[in-house]
């Protein structure tokens, strides 16, 4: 973003406060909402790929072995990962911000 | 060569104003007394006098989305409704004004319901006052007919684009037959050019319109808008006098009447402020110092326009033609006592409520009225206000 959110002047908006930078939504760490973080087993996981169908937020990648890990830039700790992870290798961790 | 003037109804000439507008989209659901203004216009399109989509929807909700996303891709773009069409357009209605867009609405103001009523006042319009958009009202066909040019003209203007509602008054005028001066084509195109949308919806050019707005944000996104629309008077003001300078027909924020001399007046707003003339006239010659106030533009409230014309009047009889509910008074009276507060020799405000759901307002009642409320004004008894000819 050309400027953070909370030093946009009410002048400096476009009109109708349009958006006209893509993929600014990136900047949103959404992350911040979570109270529980996903943390995964890495010997339990089978690379199966169902955390990452089932993630609303698209917020879980591959690591460079294979396996599946929350972005916890924007992970809101739903635990839907958790819940779904057919080799039960996912739990939820208190967060501690 | 003095032009001649049609006998024609009221909603036919808006219809015919929104064509020689040449306005691209026009979507809307049918509603009394709204509706011969858009039957018209769905006539006009399908006998190919008028080149332009009309969207047949199902509800106002959507005629209002269909407008918004066809001014957001650069249309000029007409709806119209009443009551409790505008009530279920509501959400999309502050959305318009919000994305600023330019839509431009012919609001034949009607009550809402319970008890059901498709009857005159302005039950529907005080719903959306604080809606952000322009508001005018208009007093008779003329001035209905001139006022969708002028506002396709203030809306579209880029220091301005914002929605423009043209209140007129169900029945009282949508159903008159009214000798209308017409204007040539020529004359149109010369007031209202062609719109060009700054930064319209493209697929070559991503833009996001509409969208979700952190509490970092909000606040600024509500200035800009309170700004566009207090700073819209200056265009509103300045297309006013361009359409007088080409027709000859003059138009203020707040038009005064034989308020020289007056040392009270009565308010109005819409068609009624006709009646509240003749009222005066005969109130005059019988020696009283009476003149009437009539508010044209209620959105931006032209408030240097308002202390002008009751510069030096003991009081003001408002009459309103709605009742904000467990509130002190009528909305026109509660801006006007808002507007006036503490002003050094500000007038007494006496607010009565009067012509719900259509009921009559005789020259006589405005004569009652007046002078009733100059008396009640001189005991001040001046708060709350007076549901006139209440029953009971």
């Amino acid at each position: 973003m050309a400027k953070p959110m909370d030093e946009i002047k009410w002048q400096e908006l476009e009109i109708g406060a349009a958006v006209s930078e893509t993929g600014n939504s990136r900047e949103y760490k959404t992350g911040t909402w979570r109270s529980l973080r996903p943390v995964v087993d890495p010997q339990g996981c089978i690379r199966c790929g169902v955390c990452w169908i089932f993630c609303p937020d698209a917020a879980i990648g591959r690591s460079e072995e294979g396996h599946f890990q929350a972005d916890l830039d924007y992970c809101k700790g739903c635990g839907i990962c958790a819940r779904e992870c057919p080799a039960g290798c996912i739990s939820m961790a208190e967060e501690e911000h | 060569m003095e032009k001649q003037r049609k006998g024609i109804e009221v909603s036919l000439a808006i219809a015919e104003a929104v064509g020689q507008a040449d306005c691209d989209v026009i979507s809307a659901y049918p509603i009394t007394p709204q509706t011969h203004i858009v039957e018209h216009l769905s006539e006009m399109v399908a006998d190919g006098h008028l080149d332009a989509e009309f969207v047949p929807v199902e509800s106002e909700h959507s005629a209002m989305s269909v407008c918004c996303g066809a001014a957001a891709v650069g249309a000029r773009t007409f709806t119209s409704t009443s009551s409790q069409g505008l009530a279920l357009m509501a959400e999309i209605f502050f959305i318009a004004s919000a994305m600023r867009l330019p839509v431009v609405m012919a609001l034949a103001n009607r009550s809402l319901s319970a008890p059901l009523s498709i009857w005159n006042d302005h039950t529907d319009t005080m719903m959306v006052r604080d809606g952000g958009w322009i508001h005018v009202f208009v007093e008779n066909g003329q001035e209905s007919y001139d006022h969708v040019f002028w506002a396709f003209r203030v809306g579209e203007d880029p220091a301005v684009r914002l929605p423009v509602a043209i209140n007129l008054d169900g029945f009282i005028m949508t159903h008159m037959i009214e000798p209308i001066q017409f204007e040539d084509d020529g004359l149109v195109k010369r007031y209202l050019p062609e719109y060009h949308m700054e930064k319209p919806l493209h697929p070559d050019i991503p833009l996001s319109m509409g969208c979700f707005g952190m509490p970092e944000i909000y606040t600024e996104a509500q200035m800009a808008r309170e700004h566009a629309l207090v700073s819209s008077y200056a265009t509103c003001l300045r297309a006013w006098e361009e359409w007088a300078a080409l027709t000859g027909r003059a138009y203020r924020p707040i038009e005064t009447y034989r308020t020289e001399d007056a040392e009270y007046a009565i308010v109005t707003m819409g068609s009624l402020g006709e009646t509240a003339m003749a009222a005066v006239d005969e109130l005059r010659e019988e020696g009283e110092k009476v003149g009437v106030v009539r508010i044209r533009l209620w959105r931006p409230f032209p408030f240097e326009d308002l202390y002008r014309a009751v510069e030096g009047m003991k009081a003001l009889i408002v009459l309103d033609r709605a009742i904000s509910f467990g509130g002190p008074g009528g909305p026109v009276a509660l801006e006007l006592r808002s507007a006036l507060y503490r002003r050094a020799e500000a007038p007494a405000i006496v607010n009565y409520v009067a012509g719900l759901a259509g009921r009559d307002v005789s020259v006589e009642d405005f004569k009652a009225i007046i002078l009733e409320g100059r008396a009640k004004a001189e005991r001040g008894e001046t708060a709350g206000f007076t549901l006139y000819g209440l029953r009971g």
